[in-house]
């Protein structure tokens, strides 16, 4: 294929598009409440009505608002129905010839929807994903062949460098210094791993990513193929994500037949193929030494860096590992130019980032936000805030994260700022908890958490965890005294300072956060523990 | 799950076929060959072997082992490592919670609770009849419809206590 047929098939594509789209939300959140059911009943209403030659109906991905499913969306009137039920898709058929729709109708202009820039989610909830000529009218593939055959991989790698884009995975390592490290590496074998073991519970943004745009994270893959000189990708999705794992086969597939993977991208010498490699349920796979054992055939255990993988990573080769999020932005970057991209954000945070918003509040779902936005800008404007009730916290970065109080809500939300209040970015869940949330039992269930999860190869995690549940366990219990609070602190620190992986060396954050911000929880179950028949009560 | 086909199809089969007479041994070995016996394939391999078999017992791990020319030990502590392959059989029905943070504020683990009264289980356990296994999973992406329950594979949003026994008892009646 070369740019002509690229055009081509676009054009051909979007010359077939009917003029009015009835878009239906396929992915896992909307499946849930009968999404495939509201499709196939929007399809038989326009043969019903004879609309076929107008009006098409598309399965397409996630449109952001999950807690309010199916969503239906027609364009280009913009008209959203929310809670969209099977009976009800004849009637928003119907609306188009003048009828009524009976459906509940959801207000595009609410902050929700109003404040967030699209970037990577640009495409999403309007392509259908499983189409790759979809993805190609909608200027697909395009920056794959703008850094093929206008930038050489130097120029890319300088071009993401300049647009300041920082990892999305939690870390914020900066994206165009890790591909200019493993460019310079010698060696004739690199790759590029796409990490998508998303397993922070509460965080479901690289699920979405993958099931909604496919394309744009296998483009964004290939380009940094090109520009360090690797021919081969692996992209490692958790087991716990079907569909994701069903639409990129398909979408490797597709892009295979096209040749926009494979050897002689668009007729040029770069080969790039990639491959799937499914996880099997281990939270520490997505830290990337433990990830590359995994798609070696082995135990997740992560290794002591250095080396880093940029320097000896997948079968000791270079190799590559960025986020799903960080290759999905790659494609505008190249297509728009690292200064437009460098001109959103903060200064020191570029970009935008999606967030799961959850928990107690009323908005739920997903949201693209310019970074450097407020917490409160995104809790009370666009999540419209607790219902019944109020903010007490929100946790940020999963069990790597903390729980921010409602009193620095005007924290700005940019990699340093949300380090500088003790929480982390993470991969971008948002869990609002409200008056009725303990924030003890909070951490506890962190702890839980990652005490389930340590791989057991240091001693700090595999020990530290299972110490620190049985000591916050003792103080929900009430038996515990100011030496164990203390003992709890200490404690909290070792792990952090000699655990080996970002696990263990993270474990910590949900407990000294709330240990910060909620200390008078802690406090409160150190009181006199009540007496029954001269035993402690336990409750 | 099916039982194991016996002799007559043995006979006609090439010395690689397992002993038992068991085909499914045979796409288990048609995998294998895909990702040319390289040791690398072993976690797609088990993958696989799950999928036909439901579970991986000692018989699959060995004969994996033997295939891939590597050590049951390895094999078996890639097994044991993840969360995903199970070395006992599962329930005819799966019922999997997911009990991660946004399910939790939610109130997930009243259902679990719930579940576990009813049933008579613990989390990660099947019924002694064989019926029902019950899981609990870190998060499974569907925090948008918190709290979410699979069941039999099918995500179901927003569930109550209630919502979920009344899924489960219409197993039990089964």
């Amino acid at each position: 294929m070369d740019l002509t047929e690229l055009i081509d098939v676009a054009e051909a594509h979007r010359a077939k598009q009917k003029n009015i789209r009835i878009h239906c939300c396929t992915s896992t959140g909307c499946r849930a409440a009968s999404a495939l059911e509201v499709l196939k009943n929007l399809k038989t209403a326009v043969e019903d009505e004879a609309l076929g030659e107008n009006v098409e109906v598309v399965g397409v991905g996630c449109m952001g608002f999950c807690g309010r499913g199916p969503l239906v969306q027609i364009d280009p009137d913009d008209a959203l129905y929310e809670e969209v039920k099977p009976e009800e898709a004849a009637s928003i058929i119907g609306s188009l010839k003048g009828g009524t729709a009976t459906a509940l109708k959801g207000d595009v202009q609410h902050p929700f929807f109003a404040r967030q820039v699209k970037i990577v989610r640009q495409h999403s909830g309007k392509v259908d994903p499983e189409s790759i000529e979809d993805y190609i009218a909608a200027g697909g593939y395009r920056s794959l062949y703008k850094a093929i055959y206008e930038l050489s991989p130097p120029e890319v790698v300088d071009e993401i460098t300049r647009s300041g884009l920082r990892g999305r995975g939690g870390g914020g390592y900066p994206t165009g210094l890790k591909w200019a490290t493993v460019a310079k590496m010698p060696g004739d074998q690199k790759y590029v791993i796409c990490n998508g073991d998303e397993g922070d519970p509460g965080a479901f943004m690289d699920r979405s990513v993958l099931e909604s745009d496919p394309h744009l994270v296998l483009e964004g893959m290939a380009i940094a193929g090109y520009a360090i000189g690797a021919n081969h990708g692996f992209i490692y999705v958790r087991a716990e994500y079907p569909l994701a794992i069903q639409r990129l086969q398909k979408a490797i597939q597709q892009a295979k037949k096209y040749g926009l993977l494979g050897s002689q991208i668009f007729e040029s010498p770069f080969d790039f193929k990639v491959d799937i490699r499914i996880g099997a349920g281990a939270f520490v796979c997505g830290e990337e030494t433990a990830l590359i054992q995994s798609i070696e055939g082995g135990r997740g255990n992560p290794r002591p860096r250095p080396p880093y993988p940029a320097q000896a990573g997948l079968w000791k080769c270079p190799t590559l590992i960025n986020n799903v999020e960080t290759f999905a932005n790659i494609s505008a970057i190249i297509r728009e130019g690292a200064d437009w991209y460098a001109g959103i954000g903060t200064e020191k945070s570029k970009g935008t980032k999606i967030f799961a918003l959850t928990g107690k509040i009323r908005n739920n779902g997903l949201i693209e936000v310019p970074m450097g936005i407020t917490l409160r800008e995104i809790v009370e404007e666009m999540g419209g805030g607790v219902p019944d009730g109020e903010v007490k916290a929100v946790q940020t970065g999963g069990p790597s994260g903390g729980c921010i109080p409602a009193s620095l809500l005007d924290t700005p939300v940019d990699y340093d700022s949300l380090v500088a209040i003790g929480s982390m970015m993470g991969s971008g869940g948002m869990v609002v908890m409200d008056q009725d949330t303990n924030m003890v039992e909070v951490a506890q269930f962190y702890m839980e958490f990652c005490r389930g999860e340590t791989c057991g190869k240091c001693i700090p995690c595999r020990t530290g965890t299972v110490q620190l549940y049985a000591l916050l366990t003792k103080l929900l219990k009430r038996q515990a005294t100011q030496a164990d609070l203390d003992k709890l602190e200490a404690l909290c620190h070792m792990v952090q300072e000699t655990s080996l992986c970002g696990l263990g060396m993270s474990a910590p954050n949900p407990i000294l956060s709330t240990l910060r911000y909620f200390n008078q929880e802690y406090t409160e179950l150190l009181q006199a523990p009540k007496y029954l028949n001269g035993k402690v009560a336990v409750e | 799950m099916q039982s194991p086909t016996t002799t007559k199809q043995s006979k006609a089969a090439s010395a690689k076929e397992h002993p038992s007479g068991d085909r499914r041994f045979k796409t288990l070995d048609m995998t294998m060959k895909r990702y040319q016996y390289k040791p690398d394939a072993l976690i797609e391999v088990l993958h696989k072997a799950q999928e036909s078999f439901g579970y991986l017992e000692e018989d699959v791990l060995t004969y994996i082992a033997r295939g891939l020319k590597l050590p049951l030990s390895k094999v078996y502590g890639t097994a044991t490592f993840y969360h995903l392959f199970s070395l006992k059989p599962n329930g005819a029905h799966t019922c999997v919670v997911c009990l991660g943070t946004a399910c939790y504020v939610k109130g997930s683990n009243k259902v679990a609770e719930e579940l576990e009264k009813e049933l008579g289980i613990k989390m990660g356990e099947t019924t002694a009849d064989g019926q029902i296994s019950l899981m609990a999973a870190r998060c499974i992406g569907a925090c948008g419809i918190a709290p979410a329950v699979v069941f039999d594979g099918t995500v179901a949003g927003k569930q109550e206590p209630e919502m979920a026994l009344t899924k489960v008892k219409e197993w039990e009646a089964e």
